[in-house]
């Protein structure tokens, strides 16, 4: 299903575009930010639970998988490069897992470990910095398939992607009750707060159904992202 | 044997029971409300054909139909009777080079062709790359990126990008587009050796000359509709037999209007303010008598402009006919 000769395509174009240098913007404003209250607040506050929860895995996560996540198919077929890699038999399926995983890991390696580090800066290698940081790596995955999802299917996926985490995840999401069923943001902080048992988490699901939901995101975009790149159509000119 | 004919690389026989044939039957394909190709049936097997038509005409649709890029809104394209669409697989006989000019172009084109081997699974992705590279000619400049070369030379590693896993069908949109006159001189002729050894090549051009030069058999496209179809010289016959029209400028229009009325070869005159519009039904005779004929009535001529002489007017005429 991982195909490494894609894997290596994606890499390059990936970090062999200047966009790649906004990655790692998001997780220093996450450590600035740390640094800044740690200086101002030693770790005797609630702080880092709320910067880690709402600024680490609920902005940092997203922002940087949106950046990667929209990058790493989405700019190929904006520019009709992907030509060159559907003209093979590689299966398509290959290609869309091969995309998600380089997305996920890059994003884990500009956003999880950011968030780790923040953690460990925080407040040591405590509960909360490994929760936060594996429920960082569950979203890194999630928003790599939701936004690769968007890249096969959509002809604006930046547009739909900011629209999921600004307006779902971010309003309806905490205004809804049930919208948080389908919210990566609260199945990444449903891990955190499982693992960490930190109630300053703003998490409003357990272990076992953020992991279920996760794992049911995962197979559905998988599914649709490979059966939209199959019928992948060179639009007019 | 020309000296370009001697500089090309070898092209192996193709190991297969026969050609793979390629088959449109009755396609039609919209993009919204505009049709873009209109039913067209046709069936291509081993050698080179030559799809030419104006800018717009539908030549890409129809590369791009065929290489299951885009699904006939009617009818079916085969390919060895099996559909390209959403089958990825067809790739293993076919090779395609697109039009546009995006390619990966942080990759140098060595990496990008043995990355394409790679992607074929190929048993040696590097030497298949070597030998794609030798033919066309891009060995000296192989480890340079492609975003550094000219349109011409990033053309070229396209087609080796094509070339690597030595498929039976290659179509090429546009493949000539950039080169010079040396390097078009040899793809036409890696071209023609590769029809030749049994493959079938479609390539798409909007220039006569280079469908004159290396096509067996042409296509011909105009507004979506398959206008000609067949051998080469026919088409050709039938292009410079159609009727033209020129506009004439002399000492004495109307009386050069009722000299040429006289000519078989001239269907009709209409004297204009800025001369004569000839419509001449043979365009050889035409133009071998008018020299003949003004000079006789004693009619200077001062200027003779052939106005339809437009790839597009010669399309339009072969709809027509």
């Amino acid at each position: 299903m991982y195909n490494s000769t894609v894997a290596w395509i994606s890499f390059r174009a990936l970090f062999g575009r200047r966009r790649a240098l906004l990655f790692v913007l998001p997780a220093i404003v996450l450590v600035i930010i740390t640094l800044s209250l740690k200086g101002a607040h030693g770790t005797v506050s609630d702080w880092p639970a709320l910067v880690l929860g709402r600024v680490g895995v609920g902005a940092v996560v997203p922002l940087t998988a949106l950046l990667v996540g929209t990058s790493v198919l989405g700019s190929e077929i904006d520019d009709n490069s992907v030509l060159h890699l559907l003209a093979t038999p590689v299966p398509r399926r290959d290609v869309i897992v091969s995309k998600i995983t380089v997305s996920a890991l890059t994003t884990m390696l500009f956003a999880a470990v950011p968030v780790l580090i923040a953690g460990i800066i925080a407040q040591g290698p405590h509960k909360l910095a490994i929760g936060c940081f594996l429920g960082a790596i569950l979203g890194s995955i999630v928003y790599s398939c939701l936004f690769v999802l968007f890249s096969a299917a959509l002809r604006h996926p930046v547009i739909y992607s900011l629209a999921y985490v600004a307006l779902w995840e971010q309003l309806i999401a905490t205004l809804v009750g049930g919208a948080k069923y389908l919210s990566i943001e609260q199945w990444s902080l449903g891990i955190a707060h499982s693992v960490s048992d930190n109630g300053n988490l703003d998490s409003h699901l357990t272990f076992t159904p953020s992991i279920v939901l996760a794992v049911i995101a995962v197979v559905l975009t998988v599914w649709y992202a490979t059966e939209r790149l199959s019928a992948f159509v060179v639009r007019a000119d | 044997m020309s000296a370009i004919e001697q500089t090309a690389a070898p092209v192996a026989p193709i190991e297969t029971d026969g050609p793979l044939i390629v088959r449109f039957d009755h396609v039609t394909h919209w993009y919204g409300n505009v049709v873009a190709v209109n039913d067209i049936s046709l069936e291509l097997g081993a050698g080179v054909t030559g799809l030419l038509g104006p800018n717009g005409a539908g030549k890409s649709t129809i590369l791009h139909l065929l290489s299951g890029f885009l699904s006939p809104s009617r009818g079916s394209v085969t390919i060895d009777g099996v559909s390209p669409w959403r089958h990825p697989d067809v790739f293993r006989t076919v090779g395609l080079v697109p039009e546009r000019d995006s390619v990966y172009a942080f990759l140098t084109a060595r990496e990008f062709v043995t990355a394409s081997a790679k992607l074929h699974k190929l048993p040696d992705p590097k030497a298949a790359a070597e030998r794609a590279l030798e033919l066309v000619e891009m060995t000296q400049a192989a480890d340079r990126p492609i975003q550094t070369y000219s349109k011409g030379m990033r053309q070229r590693a396209k087609v080796a990008a094509a070339l690597v896993h030595d498929p039976k069908v290659l179509l090429l949109d546009e493949p000539f587009n950039g080169m010079d006159p040396r390097q078009r001189m040899h793809m036409m002729d890696l071209l023609r050796g590769l029809g030749a050894s049994g493959r079938t090549i479609l390539f798409s051009s909007h220039i006569l000359e280079e469908v004159e030069k290396l096509a067996d058999t042409v296509q011909v496209v105009v507004a979506g509709r398959l206008a000609a179809s067949g051998d080469y010289r026919t088409i050709r016959r039938l292009m410079t037999t159609r009727p033209h029209v020129f506009l004439l400028r002399s000492t004495d229009d109307r009386a050069l209007a009722g000299v040429l009325i006289a000519s078989d070869a001239v269907q009709g005159v209409e004297v204009t303010k800025a001369g004569l519009e000839v419509h001449a039904s043979d365009h050889g005779t035409f133009t071998r008598e008018l020299a003949k004929v003004s000079r006789a009535a004693g009619i200077g001529l001062r200027e003779v402009v052939p106005s339809d002489e437009s790839l597009e007017s010669v399309f339009a005429y072969l709809v027509g006919s």
